[in-house]
């Protein structure tokens, strides 16, 4: 600044028309605004694409060069600042407020995630990087230069510091993502209206932008109470808990939501895990069965594209193959990506010994052939669409069959007995009907309820009674246990669920109507 | 040349450049067969006499179910010398298939109602193709879980949506739903029925029908009147019932004997009170079960064959064809011919024959519209899901069957079968009508009429194609069913024995098969190897 016109430096200070220690209070707002606009798409970035490192890094460098970059346009700007102050803070609070709502959309609906990503992330850079020097020179003819300069930077820097205390530890928890950037983007259109107020002496007839400002404000409430009309609130809503991953793949609609200290993931909308008890579930899957083939080589996986199953088939020193056919590579994918997915899943997938086929299970099972497996674990969503409802009919269970060992075993997921007691028996009866042997068993899974499984193989066998040791839920004792079914979960008569009646389809949702 | 002619004809001509220019839609296709300039050319009669008669025990002529049953029936009582010829390039008439890279699909039938345990020929059938497994306890035959149709089986889009099913509950009034009930019990009636020797009024093939007069009346009317009579005036049970005649015979209601319009239904029920009997079926359709018997028949088909005239000769019948594929002359010398095409072209080939049976002018041949649809994927949709018919209620067509549902695959790109009949009271106008129609035409009539239910199907379809039916199934006219003379088209003609579904007056596989077996049980006891009726 040695080169500053002598003007700037000489001038005696004009009448003190504007509220300089409000305005001060501005920056810590805009300030704090522009620190959360940057946390909440570094954050959502590395929710959805995965490597925090990278997304971090490449938001940070893009937002910061697009201050930069704003800084430098500043010097365009030369008439009318005090209004051009207010209507960047309207933009702002568009662009920023409406950051993370328009990146999830982007992200469900569109294949150029990145490309919005980081034109969001630069067309907020550059409005922040405009706000500051834009403020300085209104104020500059009321406080003394050195004064501004060590007043607006202080206030920038703990507000800065002020966001990024408030964003971990109580805005994510307690508002998610969403809500955040709609909240600081109207506190951007309040710094504006108040500023119309600050301002009054430089701004003239201030009720045409009051109004704007107002208009703003209103289409941020709007978003934040009425978030439910997008697709993503509707979801919030029933989810309960904050979005942190949402995609539409060509087969389904993938969410991971996060809270209460866990994280939970669901397709089509129906919860497939949630991470604080997911171990009981996939205990219970894999290791009875291999309680009786503890010698298992070759192990097939229908379904489980979250990699959870084969997490806990891998602890078995003996695989040495794994197959796991599941339609979805947008499923298989955020498995192997996603950070929290993959943190559990242990990078199951990634695994040497895991090979994953994408191909809707049953087309897969009829048109391929191969070497036999020694195990086969089928974890598919319950049976609510046709679609679905093939793939635990008689018809399914032969062909599984036929890519069975002799000696080979089967456990199939098959919803809970007690919540779904005749659908759950009816897929034991359908698998008994294919030609197993089948031997239920269930167990308390908090997040689900009571669930079910059924182990069965095509030869008698005896209730598995040993189990891997160093588990968290299962031991040899409470193994046994499960297979025993008490009254109000016992056999029920039902039918045989077939391809050309597909009576588990009709059933399941009669059953699951009355608990929702 | 006038000046208004000058400007017609340029119009004209510009005309197709300009569509050329700006294709009306975003995917290619074209007419497929049947071969209708070669199967025309036998009304020309002109065709000169070959130099050699080749000598064979049975000649066949006519490819189709009938053709390939007679066939099937001599192959199995080991009589080896016989010949089928086809017209057409592929053998299976209404029920041929055809495949491409996202699937098989058929080109007309493509079901069979589970055969009940009386139905000895096609249960033989099935026990062949793999699909009969067994019997159950009660002596019910067990078929193949992936051969019966996928639940969910049809749809109909009404109001702006699917629903499950084709009778339509939603809205439906209390006098709606006692007709309703009314009419089954009707068809629980006749289902229920046996005449003094014991055989049900309606059954499949038609040939196990009783023949006593209580039964018989039933064709003196049309289904429309019979329904009249009882005060059935619904309109959802008059579309339902109407959409069955349109579906199984291409004639609406006012057009179908009543007899028929009973049949659809009585036959199908495993008993009174029952459901219906589950339908069969296969990707390729009823072609599954024609490419079994062409198996069967081996390099005794030739196809791309045409007989042009068949006449008395000395010991037998000389039968003279024309050989498309190699642009030749073919005699043959046959002890028996077996004619297992139309009565229409019976008529021009067979010398004597229209002279002797001027019934067979009586038959009348609804056309039919068939295309088949290729999409890169499933459209979105609200309301129930995709089944394996799909109908909507509104509009000429019946709707389409997705060719991937029994093949299991739920996701991705399929193949549609949309079906049209021509069901005009006059078949010979709505035959004019349809072989005026081009492939711009066809595609039109077909992409207007799925755009209620898929307003957006023209960017899924990658190809379609076309089929225009002619003579696709016979129509079963209140009075032809049970009419003497029509009844004795079936009797042989010298030494000419005749098989076609036509005779039976009801298009289905299985009065093909039955007439093919009949006739080739009269030419096996002819030629003096008589056996147990497959029958």
């Amino acid at each position: 600044m040695g080169e500053a016109p002598p003007a700037e430096k000489e001038a005696p200070l004009a009448q003190p028309t504007l509220k300089a220690p409000l305005l001060f209070i501005s920056v810590l707002l805009i300030a704090s605004c522009g620190l959360i606009y940057e946390l909440v798409a570094g954050t959502l970035s590395s929710y959805l694409l995965g490597d925090s490192v990278t997304q971090f890094s490449t938001v940070i460098g893009v937002y910061l060069s697009a201050m930069g970059l704003g800084s430098w346009l500043s010097k365009f700007l030369n008439r009318d600042l005090a209004r051009r102050f207010v209507d960047l803070e309207l933009a702002v609070a568009l662009v920023g407020g409406f950051s993370a709502p328009i990146l999830f959309q982007a992200f469900a609906h569109t294949h150029a995630f990145r490309v919005v990503l980081y034109s969001v992330v630069m067309a907020v850079g550059t409005l922040v990087g405009l706000e500051i020097p834009i403020l300085m020179r209104i104020l500059k003819d009321q406080v003394r230069f050195k004064d501004l300069v060590a007043g607006v930077l202080t206030l920038d820097y703990i507000g800065a510091l002020f966001a990024s205390l408030l964003f971990p530890l109580l805005l994510m928890p307690k508002l998610g993502l969403v809500r955040t950037s709609l909240l600081f983007g109207l506190l951007n259109a309040a710094v504006g209206l108040w500023s119309t107020h600050l301002l009054k002496s430089q701004l003239g007839t201030t009720t045409w932008i009051r109004f704007r400002c107002l208009a703003v404000m209103a289409l941020l409430a709007l978003g934040l109470a009425f978030a439910g009309k997008f697709t993503l609130a509707v979801e919030e809503e029933i989810f309960s808990d904050e979005i942190v991953y949402a995609r539409d793949s060509d087969y389904q609609r993938i969410v991971l939501t996060r809270g209460r200290g866990s994280f939970q993931l669901f397709l089509n909308g129906n919860l497939q895990f949630s991470s604080a008890d997911e171990y009981r579930y996939h205990e219970a899957l894999v290791h009875p069965a291999f309680g009786l083939r503890p010698d298992a080589r070759r192990v097939l996986v229908c379904g489980g594209g979250d990699g959870l199953a084969v997490r806990e088939i891998l602890k078995h020193p003996s695989v040495q193959e794994v197959v796991l056919v599941d339609l979805d590579p947008a499923m298989t994918d955020m498995a192997r990506s996603q950070p929290m997915v993959r943190q559990l899943n242990g990078a199951a997938l990634a695994d040497p010994r895991v090979q994953v086929v994408n191909a809707d299970a049953m087309v897969w099972l009829q048109e391929t052939s191969g070497a036999p497996f020694d195990l086969a674990f089928v974890d598919f969503p319950d049976p609510n669409t046709y679609a679905l409802g093939k793939l635990y009919t008689s018809r399914f269970y032969r062909l599984l069959q036929r890519r069975l060992a002799e000696d080979g075993m089967i456990t199939v997921q098959s919803t809970s007995p007690l919540m779904a007691r005749q659908s759950f028996w009816c897929i034991t009866a359908t698998m008994e009907a294919s030609g197993l042997k089948v031997r239920p068993f269930h167990l308390a899974v908090p997040s689900f309820g009571v669930w079910g499984f059924a182990l069965a193989s095509r030869q008698d066998f005896e209730v598995p009674n040993r189990v891997l040791p160093g588990l968290r839920h299962l031991s040899d004792a409470s193994t046994a246990a499960m297979f025993a079914f008490p009254k109000d979960m016992d056999r029920v008569p039902v039918q045989v669920n077939r391809l050309d009646n597909q009576v588990l389809v009709h059933l399941y949702t009669r059953e699951w109507r009355r608990w929702s | 040349m006038k000046r208004r002619d000058f400007l017609a004809a340029t119009a004209a001509s510009a005309l197709p450049l300009a569509c050329r220019r700006q294709p009306e839609f975003p995917f290619p296709g074209e007419l497929v067969g049947p071969d209708l300039p070669t199967g025309h050319w036998v009304r020309g009669g002109l065709f000169p006499e070959p130099d050699h008669y080749e000598p064979v025990s049975v000649l066949i002529v006519g490819g189709g179910v009938a053709g390939l049953s007679a066939a099937w029936r001599l192959a199995g009582a080991g009589l080896d010398d016989f010949r089928v010829l086809e017209l057409e390039a592929v053998p299976g008439g209404t029920s041929r298939a055809a495949q491409n890279h996202v699937s098989p699909y058929p080109w007309a039938a493509h079901y069979l109602p589970v055969p009940d345990r009386g139905n000895h020929a096609v249960l033989r059938l099935l026990k062949e193709c793999g699909v009969l497994q067994g019997f159950d306890a009660r002596g019910e035959p067990l078929f193949a879980e992936e051969a019966t149709v996928r639940s969910p089986e049809e749809r109909l889009f009404a109001y702006g949506q699917w629903w499950e099913g084709l009778y339509l509950r939603a809205g439906s009034s209390p006098e709606d739903e006692r007709q309703y009930h009314a009419f089954f019990q009707e068809v629980d009636h006749w289902a229920a029925y046996k005449d003094a020797k014991g055989r049900p009024a309606f059954s499949i093939p038609r040939s196990r029908c009783s023949d006593a007069p209580e039964a018989r009346a039933l064709d003196g009317l049309s289904f429309g009147a019979w329904l009249e009579a009882r005060g059935l005036d619904s309109p959802r049970l008059r579309w339902l019932l109407d959409y069955a005649c349109r579906d199984d015979y291409g004639s609406r209601l006012d057009t179908t004997s009543a007899w028929a319009g009973l049949f659809y239904f009585a036959a199908r029920k495993q008993g009174p009170g029952e459901d219906s009997r589950p339908l069969l079926t296969w990707p390729s359709g009823n072609g599954f079960l024609v490419e079994h018997l062409r198996r069967v028949v081996g390099d005794r088909l030739s196809c791309h064959t045409l007989a042009t005239a068949i006449r008395s000769g000395k010991d037998g019948l000389l039968v003279t064809t024309w050989d498309g594929l190699n642009q030749r002359r073919r005699g043959f010398h046959a002890r028996r011919v077996i004619f297992a095409g139309p009565q229409h072209v019976a008529r021009h080939v067979i010398e004597g024959l229209s002279a002797a049976r001027p019934a067979s002018t009586r038959i009348r041949n609804a056309p039919w519209l068939v295309a088949n649809l290729t999409l890169r994927a499933r459209p979105p949709e609200s309301g129930f899901p995709l089944a394996w018919d799909n109908v909507p209620r509104d509009g000429e067509a019946l709707g389409y069957v997705v060719a991937t549902h029994q093949s299991l695959r739920d996701h991705g790109p399929t193949v549609w079968t949309w079906y049209r009949p021509f069901a005009g009271p006059d078949c010979d106008a709505e035959r004019a009508r349809l072989r005026a129609m081009d492939w711009p035409a066809c595609a039109r009539m077909v992409m207007e009429d799925l755009r209620p239910a898929h307003p957006d199907l023209e960017k899924l379809v990658t190809r379609l194609d076309v089929m225009r039916w002619g003579h696709a199934m016979v129509r079963p006219a209140p009075g032809l069913l049970w009419d003497r003379e029509f009844l004795a088209l079936s009797q042989p003609f010298g030494s000419i024995h005749f098989a076609h579904t036509e005779l039976s007056g009801l298009a289905l596989f299985e009065e093909a098969q039955d007439h093919g077996l009949r006739a080739a049980e009269e030419v096996l006891a002819a030629l003096g190897r008589p056996g147990l009726s497959w029958r």
